[in-house]
């Protein structure tokens, strides 16, 4: 049994820290959907420019600067999409910003590679987070371990700001009725403006935790992990902030047994079948109720 | 108001879109003002290589070394007329779905010759483009037998991914004294799949064992990957993967403390592997074309050119490490002045019918192609990056034993 552990440990390990990457940047996807009903394409990209922005900063700033100033860029550029792209269509048809967030998406992806050259570009060891750190026979960094608790500490914060704060209850108001939210005195668009810059700064957080473990940021970077993250939020009921973290550690831990089961073609197939079943069975995810939304 | 701002915003990022249509070309054509301007006839060639994409780094490695290549002999005597040459550089983006447009722009530029490219897929993607055009093309380092295989205007200055596949195999039971490997490459690759199938064969012949994986496009996680050649005791893990996935082989292999080392080809000869590796304790070899210290003078000339300008230091990688893809440019611009001299003309006809008696010896050895189109070569070096210099180590140069 402890052998058959040791040898799989490693695959455990890498499942939990892929799973906590996905969820921070599920979080995005679902809190955008709960609010605003729009699935936020360009978020994955998001992700990526942060990364980017990661590699450029260290070029001339110290790492704990360069870590203040990814977050308030991708926290920025995501409240800068939001107003350019998004709030001039709020009164479209909801298929115009789903289309808005696609030329996002690609805008961004294309920008990148007009700053990169296409050349992929290796992310700075953040001290700490690359160490090296053994657990039991696996040997791993530091960042591995610290992903799934970091996590989890964050969706707590969001979950108890979601319900205690005042805040966090004009969103539920706004997810459930946008126009009575509205008559009744909530300010709209700063409540969009903030779920915006929450799921930026957690796909901020992600990105260094993420790009930390797999040092390389190419334009593309962002699609994978933006794709499996979307996945994952529908898996756990999109608009559901726990469902979207339960569903990623889901998809991340499986996807890497999978590998470790010899498979490893099937891997990306997985996760794509388990959308098309959960949309198959349960539409509305694990935790997605029928009628009401939540954020 | 607020429309007009919106408008305005919605405008900005609209242009900034369209200046993203063309990325990275114009650097690509740094030395090539003076050609335009200067008077009397051009020959143009074309290079058809990637700038972007996976294999973004090593086809610009390889474009740098025509581009040096230019700067040195910027003439060519055709005929007893004296013709500048023009380098016509095109971006495949190391897709082999953009290869085909790519190449019919090339072919609209009036090209007597083509070069190109690094990575087999777009090669073998667009050579019917090539082949129905009438223009010579010529392989530098895509090693993929399928490119000549059958055709009569892809030739390759290289050595071909059979070859390399023993050679690598030899190299892993004679060196690393090998038992077992794991190979790893991506899923739908040409390149990867193909060498990892003349390895497998090669090695089994010898008594090797081999344990064949592969991985999506996108994949960025290979920690499993790695666990699982761990697991399964190999004591070599072959990965002839592009650049972008070989870094994040190796960083993830000295993450985990993996103590076996990592074994791949021409591909994976790149700073950015150096770079990756330095300061880890994971041992990379490589099999490639040229190995640094070979040629003094001709690598002197190079990096002082490299450095000169910031534009082609940053397309090397950020420093003057000499890449073997940037040496085989090096030569395939002189092979193909070499065939256009015997040639007579600008013509790509003609161009075509002369290459397959060019002789030419080069910084990486003789050159010359044999019925299929393919250079005749009989050996690879091999060498092992410096964890602590973060430099390439000559190791061997290795034939096949008791080749057929």
């Amino acid at each position: 049994m402890s052998e058959f552990l040791s040898a799989n440990l490693p695959y455990l390990l890498s499942g939990i820290s892929v799973g906590g990457q996905y969820a921070l940047i599920a979080i995005g996807y679902t809190m955008v959907y709960g609010i605003l009903r729009l699935i936020n394409f360009a978020h994955g990209d998001v992700f990526m420019v942060a990364g980017l922005v990661m590699v450029y900063a260290t070029a001339s700033l110290p790492i704990p600067v360069s870590l203040i100033l990814v977050v308030v860029v991708t926290v920025a550029l995501g409240v800068l999409i939001e107003k350019v792209a998004y709030k001039p269509l709020r009164s479209a048809p909801r298929m115009s910003v789903m289309i808005s967030a696609i030329g996002v998406s690609y805008l961004l992806q294309n920008c990148a590679l007009y700053f990169t050259g296409g050349l992929p570009q290796i992310y700075p060891a953040v001290p700490f987070l690359s160490e090296k750190i053994k657990i039991g026979s696996a040997t791993t960094t530091v960042v591995t371990v610290i992903t799934p608790i970091l996590t989890i500490f964050l969706v707590i914060v969001l979950v108890t700001m979601i319900k205690k704060t005042k805040v966090g209850m004009a969103m539920r108001a706004v997810s459930r009725d946008f126009e009575t939210s509205e008559l009744m005195g909530i300010k709209i668009n700063n409540v969009i403006s903030m779920t915006f810059a929450i799921g930026c700064f957690l796909a901020a957080v992600g990105s260094m935790l993420y790009f930390t473990n797999y040092n390389s940021v190419i334009p593309t970077s962002g699609a994978m992990p933006g794709l499996k993250a979307f996945v994952a939020a529908v898996f756990g009921g999109i608009g559901s902030v726990p469902g979207a973290v339960i569903g990623a550690f889901i998809i991340g831990i499986c996807e890497n047994i999978i590998k470790g089961l010899g498979w490893t073609e099937f891997s990306d197939a997985f996760t794509f079948v388990l959308l098309i079943v959960i949309l198959l069975v349960k539409p509305t995810g694990i935790f997605g109720e029928k009628s009401t939304d939540k954020v | 108001m607020k429309k007009i701002l919106a408008l305005l915003l919605a405008g900005c990022m609209a242009f900034a879109l369209c200046a993203c249509g063309t990325p990275a070309e114009p650097s690509s054509q740094g030395n090539q003002g003076d050609n335009s301007t200067a008077s009397g006839d051009t020959v143009v060639i074309g290079v058809f290589e990637p700038l972007s994409g996976d294999n973004g780094a090593g086809g610009k490695q390889e474009v740098l070394g025509m581009q040096y290549a230019n700067s040195v002999t910027p003439t060519v005597d055709i005929g007893g007329k004296t013709y500048n040459v023009k380098l016509e550089v095109v971006d495949n983006e190391s897709s082999n779905d953009k290869a085909v447009s790519a190449a019919s722009n090339l072919i609209s530029k009036n090209v007597s010759v083509i070069l190109g490219s690094y990575g087999s897929g777009v090669s073998i993607a667009a050579s019917d483009t090539f082949g129905q055009a009438g223009i010579p093309a010529m392989g530098v380092t895509c090693t993929n037998p399928q490119i000549t295989e059958g055709n009569d205007h892809y030739f390759r200055i290289c050595f071909l991914d059979p070859f390399q596949g023993t050679v690598l195999a030899n190299f892993a039971k004679e060196e690393l004294d090998a038992k077992k490997v794991y190979c790893l490459g991506q899923l739908g690759n040409d390149y990867d799949q193909g060498l990892m199938n003349y390895f497998k064969q090669a090695a089994e012949g010898m008594g090797i064992e081999c344990v064949v994986e592969s991985f999506p496009v996108n994949n960025s996680d290979f920690t499993s990957y790695l666990t699982s050649a761990k697991n399964q005791g190999a004591d070599v893990i072959f990965a002839p993967t592009s650049i972008s996935y070989a870094q994040l082989i190796v960083k993830q292999a000295a993450a985990q403390g993996l103590d076996i080392p990592l074994l791949a080809s021409d591909t994976w000869d790149s700073n950015v592997i150096l770079g990756a590796a330095k300061g880890t304790d994971v041992d990379v070899y490589v099999t490639t074309f040229y190995a640094e210290g070979g040629n003094a003078e001709f690598e002197k000339g190079f990096k002082e050119w490299i450095k000169a300008d910031s534009t082609n230091l940053t397309n090397n990688g950020g420093n003057d490490i000499i890449s073997a893809v940037s040496v085989m440019g090096y030569d395939a611009y002189y092979t193909a002045l070499e065939a256009l001299k015997a040639a007579g003309s600008t013509n790509p006809a003609d161009v075509m019918a002369a290459l397959p008696k060019v002789n030419y010896t080069g910084i990486t050895g003789e050159i010359s192609f044999n019925e299929e189109g393919d250079a005749n070569r009989d050996s690879a070096f091999v060498k092992k990056s410096n964890s602590e210099t973060g430099l390439w180590e000559f190791v061997t140069v290795q034939g096949i034993k008791d080749a057929k």
